[in-house]
């Protein structure tokens, strides 16, 4: 007759030889039950804190980039203190989104579909993929848009490079950077992060007057109105910020967009 | 009596007469990668020895039950579970360090003091002796990976812990941060230095040379 006392069964399982098929069965078993409960456990009970971490980065990051943009304080000031407005595009149409907002935005980029993947001639700043929304900050004087700050992502020497930049109204000039998120080399590559190269970045031109873009982050010093100064020794990582903000300020990225807001329809 | 004072010695013989760094030449993987500064090398040592101190608990309560055959695998699972669980935490609770040591906390699954410490002893000796032993191991790698950190800090940016205790040159003071040290190639530099100064204070840690230049035909 069969013993179904279970703490027996367990007793006479632990006295199974080690080199037993069941035995070898069963603990690999109850090991990875109770490592994946764990593990689940951890990163379920975990998420919403980190998730709020990360929300409230990005916003210091962004309050940063905006506090650092010179003359802003006066631009706030005329538009009557109204602070930014934040509003979801679609990046193919260059205009707002019509069923997406900042509070479905989530829910609408966890679905593939909403996702465009890059061709390889495209995918100048090797991303692979690219929303098709994206949620991005105004700031109005009038009617017209006078700051616009848009996030950008790249791929840098050791990983992903997330960054806001803020374009002036004529859509061809820097107004700032801020980089929100980096994997650089210390000392190297990872001085992107610090605030005096991101100075380097206001009033510089992304194109010239015929629309080409022509921004570069320079090996060495910066020659002209369209480099920012390179960081010796971050040459890759130098590229990776030039071919970033080339891909976002193209016609995959906010390129549509950027020419709506300078035909004064946005 | 005999008993504490055996446990005394497994906790300091990895300090350095057994050092799994400069002796074993082990996790210097890592130990080269987050040493750019002291507090992403604590932060690391940390994260280490928790992880080494427990998983050698968790093993040696269950090791008379593991299986041979599977045994490696079923140690690798029980580590890299701690490890997550680690990596989820820090991202919690310490956002910015976990940004800065981005892959590294998740590849302490892969260093190899923690399967070597689990491997040759948690699985044949009891759980207390164990732990104390995987601590011995986690503190040996933190004393290492801390002498490199400060070092790196200090002459790659004339920082420790980020307080500056070089005035920088660029900022009126007369410091000349070194790039290099902040570079991989430092840290093998400084690592081959401190393996080098351990073994001619203590010679019995020296190999046998294993190819010795004979067709030179020099005398030694």
């Amino acid at each position: 007759m069969a013993d179904l006392n279970p703490v027996s069964l367990w007793r006479r399982f632990l006295t199974l030889p080690n080199e037993s098929r069941t035995k070898t069965l069963a603990v690999a078993f109850l090991v990875s039950a109770v490592c994946a409960v764990l593990v689940t456990v951890a990163t379920v009970m975990l998420r919403p804190i980190q998730a709020q971490n990360r929300a409230a980065e990005q916003q210091a990051r962004l309050e940063a980039l905006i506090a650092a943009v010179p003359g802003i304080s006066d631009l706030i000031a005329q538009s009557g203190g109204a602070a930014l407005s934040t509003v979801v595009i679609d990046l193919d149409a260059g205009a707002a989104a019509r069923e997406v907002t900042p509070e479905t935005l989530q829910a609408a980029l966890a679905e593939p579909a909403n996702w465009t993947t890059l061709s390889a001639a495209e995918d100048i700043a090797g991303i692979g993929t690219r929303p098709d929304y994206v949620q991005i900050y105004l700031l109005r004087d009038g009617d017209a848009v006078s700051l616009a700050i848009l996030p950008v992502v790249g791929t840098g020497y050791n990983g992903r490079i997330q960054a806001l930049i803020a374009l002036r109204g004529d859509m061809r000039t820097l107004a700032g950077v801020a980089v929100t998120e980096q994997a650089e080399t210390p000392g190297l590559g990872a001085r992107i992060a610090e605030p005096l190269w991101q100075q380097g970045f206001a009033g510089k031109r992304i194109a010239d007057d015929t629309g080409a873009v022509r921004f570069a982050v320079a090996r060495g010093k910066a020659g002209g109105e369209h480099e920012v100064d390179g960081i010796t020794g971050a040459t890759r990582t130098g590229n990776a910020i030039t071919q970033m903000v080339r891909f976002w300020t193209g016609p995959k990225g906010y390129g549509p967009l950027m020419a709506a807001i300078r035909r004064g329809e946005f | 009596m005999a008993a504490t004072e055996g446990l005394w010695n497994t906790l300091t013989a990895p300090l350095i007469r057994q050092n799994p760094v400069t002796l074993q030449i082990l996790g210097i993987c890592s130990a080269l990668a987050v040493t750019t500064s002291l507090d992403t090398a604590l932060t690391m040592s940390i994260s280490l020895t928790v992880v080494v101190v427990l998983a050698a608990g968790v093993i040696s309560a269950i090791g008379r039950h593991i299986p041979a055959s599977i045994r490696l695998i079923v140690q690798i699972i029980i580590i890299a579970s701690m490890v997550i669980v680690i990596d989820q935490a820090l991202q919690a609770w310490f956002f910015e360090l976990s940004q800065r040591l981005s892959v590294f906390v998740s590849l302490i699954a892969t260093n190899c003091i923690v399967l070597g410490r689990t491997e040759s002893f948690s699985r044949s000796n009891p759980p207390l002796p164990s732990m104390v032993d995987a601590l011995g191991s986690g503190l040996g790698y933190s004393l290492v990976l801390v002498a490199i950190g400060s070092c790196r800090e200090l002459f790659g940016s004339g920082t420790l812990l980020g307080l500056q205790v070089f005035p920088l040159a660029d900022q009126g003071g007369w410091f000349t941060p070194l790039s290099l040290m902040l570079l991989a190639p430092s840290a093998f530099f400084l690592l081959g230095g401190l393996v080098w100064a351990i073994r001619s204070l203590w010679p019995e840690q020296a190999e046998a040379s294993e190819f010795p230049a004979h067709d030179l035909g020099e005398e030694r």
